[in-house]
């Protein structure tokens, strides 16, 4: 009763912000109801026994992917007006290319049935006496190892693409290097001070500044100097 | 039907049902029961005083986007690792070498870019 309940707000909310996905005219707002989408997705996930990939999705999509969205939605800069200019001239091939999908799609759906044996799975979603993420590793890492491979080497291609395509050389830039940070600690020291005791009292070297009695001088001294 | 699974997370619809009631609460309250005198001047964008000088969005720099595409690599490699850690026991060393072969492939990658320096912040 719960379970049907709660299935079906699922899947009202998941509906209605993918509408909202695409009609919202503020990108940022799109983005943002996919959000919601993929929450409600992973609360139908859970309701289908699929207790791993629910909180996968949360973490992946919700913490990865909407984020990476939300980048390049900022980074397009988009001029709206421009964008509408368009829209007339580009109609006809649009409505074409949209025709076509939709007719593929029902010839999918003409052909679709169940498999045979989808409606005792159905009921059984995952094997009794093991955990979801178990279940899922039994045959992912042996069965499936050729999937899995490639898996990992289509994540080496993204890896090694993001970086071709996105790190630029940029000459007359500081870095941070560590090697000569470590390198100068011979130079700096820490030493134990009594407190209430001035600086020239116990003999800690200042470099000679015109101005003697500067309190910030003092205050920047007083600290480790290790930092560059 | 009723799977032992969802009673688990019972808590968690609660807790659900519980923060959009809040949220309801506190928003529908704020809209019926407070005086509400909007005109034009009122609301427009208010920055500190003086008119905004440029859209919120700008554009940013595309090195947000590479961390953040890296990121994602990491966390899918990490999101591997959890089944792997839990069903070592009964996929012997096919799985245990596959998976090692997948985290090889994964170093590789990681030491590309370490090379390259798209981890520094400069």
């Amino acid at each position: 009763m719960i379970a049907a309940l709660s299935f079906y707000a699922f899947a009202a909310i998941l509906i209605a912000s993918a509408v909202m996905v695409v009609t919202s005219r503020n990108p940022v707002h799109s983005v943002l109801f996919l959000i919601l989408a993929f929450f409600n997705a992973a609360g139908l996930f859970l309701i289908a026994g699929a207790e791993f990939l629910a909180m996968i999705l949360v973490i992946v999509y919700v913490g990865a992917v909407a984020v990476l969205f939300l980048f390049v939605v900022m980074m397009l800069d988009i001029d709206f007006a421009q964008l509408r200019e368009g829209f007339q001239r580009y109609a006809p091939i649009g409505a074409v290319i949209g025709a076509i999908l939709l007719i593929e799609l029902f010839m999918v759906l003409a052909t679709w049935r169940f498999a045979p044996e989808a409606a005792t799975l159905r009921l059984n979603p995952m094997p009794s006496g093991v955990t979801n993420a178990e279940a899922l590793g039994r045959i992912l890492y042996t069965d499936n190892v050729f999937l899995f491979q490639a898996c990992g080497l289509v994540l080496l291609v993204a890896m090694i693409g993001a970086i071709v395509l996105t790190l630029r050389e940029r000459p007359g830039t500081r870095r941070q290097s560590i090697a000569e940070q470590v390198a100068r600690a011979g130079t700096v020291s820490v030493r134990s001070v009594p407190l209430g005791a001035g600086l020239k009292e116990i003999g800690i070297a200042r470099p000679p500044s015109p101005e003697e009695e500067e309190p910030k001088q003092v205050e920047h001294h007083h600290g480790h100097g290790g930092h560059h | 039907m009723t799977q032992p699974l969802l009673a688990d997370y019972f808590p968690i619809l609660v807790f659900l049902g519980i923060a959009g009631g809040i949220a309801i609460a506190m928003v529908g309250g704020a809209y019926l029961a407070a005086r509400q005198k909007p005109y034009a001047e009122k609301l427009s964008t208010y920055e500190c005083g003086f008119a905004p000088f440029e859209d919120t969005r700008h554009r940013f720099d595309v090195r947000f986007y590479l961390v953040a595409i890296l990121f994602i690599i990491f966390d899918l490699e990490v999101a591997f690792l959890f089944p792997w850690a839990i069903a070592l026991g009964d996929i012997g060393w096919l799985g245990f070498g596959s998976m090692m072969g997948f985290l090889f492939v994964l170093t590789v990658g990681f030491v590309y870019e370490w090379r390259k320096g798209a981890l520094d912040w400069e």
